[in-house]
């Protein structure tokens, strides 16, 4: 196949990106630049596949947004390359990707965790066109060491009331990581948010 | 060409992946011990198999390799670790905690403060702070669904009666961004204010126990205490006989054979960092006044490392029985 030569040793890119998400995950807001030879076919962008790579398996079952759900070639790569089983019951997923944030479903539709087993709740994989745009939200909690200013676009415009509710779950609620074409940036359940106006 | 007979850092893709899920929802529910399927190690499970394997998860080529033992680079234990990684992984290794990437710890802190990007990795032997007062897991973990930590205060609150102040001195309970109570490790209890609004990751693998779990960086850890009784810091009173310090906490190893003693620096590269910045240069020194106590110690210091060897290696003896 061309192109494989020059792929990265698979266990190196993992590692990368996976460390890109844990250091995004470490420091709420934080946008991490990652480079990356994974590609997926259309809709889902680089950063986005290679996090999908480093962290899927067949032990994971995977919910896809209308848009990927509705791109058999993409499937059957994510299929492929990670094994994972693509579920359509949004509370059954460990992991929900979304390619189109305006239209993603509530929080409350995927698993959110048990009050003893709070860790057995969904992560959202957001794809983002960019960093630094849209609405500003004010954040802080575990992960920094005072309050930082994010943005991110799209996102669905009571994002941010979403997350309020998601906060007052705690410690159940979901993670969320955002990837643009070549960066990660996440906002895990601990984080307080306020609109960057409040 | 030749594969390798193992994979980057030992454990198998699939391996890491579970653990690496497991590292990111114990960081974004800090203090939460998240179950892990734990795997064998080439190593017995006193050797910090949990630490092992969450280093294993999270290195990378590029990252530096740090793993102290009860505050010391040099013991068997240390040494088979960063051998082991240093081979795996092909990480460069070092004793430096500034140049460290990752650190994995067994029982200390440093004592140099810890920045921004570096991961500091417990070994960890019972996770469970809740587990003395109640073995029923299912019962400890409804405990901490519904924060119930009453009985962790009586306990301490016993100590007080008892001893007239909190007893307790390793494995000192702290909470975690007000939420969670957690088990620091048998760390000492003057390690605990380091954890709190640390600059560095904190990850703590249990592997006999199967659990994983985090302190994001600046996190508030409150050590658990009473209005009257407040958390005091314990450090044997006394100065570093190798480097004059005063503020480190101490260990008290056996000089010779008739039962001497003495207190030195447990952190071993935070006390050669301070003999070398003290030491006068090479030939500069001669007839410059001397005969201070830092002085003696120094001279003292070239027949020590025998002695404070075998110290350590009763330490490691001690440390296998209980974990
Ligand atoms: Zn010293």
């Amino acid at each position: 196949m061309p192109g494989q030569a020059i792929r990265l040793d698979p266990a190196i890119a993992s590692q990368a990106a996976f460390r890109a998400v844990m250091d995004a995950m470490s420091h709420p807001g934080e946008v991490r630049t990652f480079a990356t030879t994974v590609r997926a076919p259309a809709p889902l962008n680089p950063a986005a596949a290679a996090v999908a790579c480093a962290l899927m398996d067949f032990e994971t079952p995977v919910w896809l947004d209308g848009p990927l759900a509705a791109a058999p070639e993409f499937v059957t790569w994510l299929r492929f390359e990670t094994g994972a089983p693509v579920v359509a019951a949004a509370d059954a997923a460990t992991f929900a990707v979304i390619a189109d944030p305006l239209a993603m479903p509530s929080f409350s539709a995927f698993a959110l965790g048990s009050h003893d087993y709070p860790d057995r709740s969904v992560t959202l994989l957001v794809q983002v066109e960019r960093f630094g745009e849209g609405e500003p939200m004010r954040l802080s909690g575990p992960g920094l060491a005072r309050p930082r200013g994010f943005s991110a676009t799209p996102l669905p415009a009571d994002f941010i009331a979403r997350l309020h509710v998601n906060r007052a779950l705690f410690p159940r609620g979901v993670d969320i990581i955002l990837a643009s074409d070549d960066a990660v940036a996440a906002l895990p359940r601990s984080v307080r948010v306020k609109r960057e106006s409040d | 060409m030749s594969l390798p007979a193992y994979n980057f850092a030992y454990l198998d893709e699939q391996t890491k992946r579970m653990i690496r899920r497991a590292v990111l929802k114990a960081i974004a529910i800090p203090g939460y011990q998240v179950p892990f399927a734990s795997r064998e190690m080439p190593m017995p499970y006193g050797w910090g198999t949990g630490g092992v394997q969450v280093t294993a998860a999270v290195i990378g080529p590029d990252d530096v390799l740090k793993v102290i033992d009860q505050g010391a680079d040099d013991t068997t234990n240390a040494v088979s670790i960063r051998k082991f990684f240093a081979k795996t992984a092909g990480v460069k290794t070092t004793t430096a905690t500034r140049e460290a990437t990752i650190i994995q710890t067994r029982h200390r802190i440093p004592e140099t403060p810890l920045h921004v990007g570096q991961v500091l990795v417990y070994q960890v032997p019972i996770p469970e702070p809740l587990r003395f007062l109640e073995p029923r897991e299912t019962e400890t973990r409804r405990m901490h669904a519904l924060t119930e930590y009453g009985l962790m205060h009586v306990k301490l609150y016993e100590d007080i009666a008892r001893h007239g102040h909190i007893a307790t001195t390793y494995a000192y309970p702290v909470k975690v961004d007000g939420r969670y109570v957690m088990d620091p490790s048998p760390t000492p209890k003057f390690d605990n204010p380091k954890m709190d609004q640390c600059p560095a990751l904190q990850l703590f693998g249990a592997g006999r126990e199967k659990r994983i779990y985090a302190i994001p960086p600046y996190t508030s850890v409150v050590s658990l205490d009473f209005e009257d009784f407040p958390f005091e810091r314990y450090r044997h009173p006394g100065t570093c006989a190798l480097c004059g310090a005063t503020d480190t906490f101490l260990d008290e190893i056996v000089t010779d054979d008739a039962g001497g003693r003495m207190f030195v620096c447990s952190d071993t590269d935070y006390c050669e960092t301070r003999r070398a910045a003290h030491s006068p240069p090479p030939l500069a020194g001669e007839g410059q006044g001397g005969g201070s106590a830092a002085g003696a110690a120094q001279e003292a210091s070239p027949s020590l490392p025998l002695p404070s060897k075998r110290g350590r290696e009763e330490q490691d003896l001690k440390a296998a029985e209980h974990d």
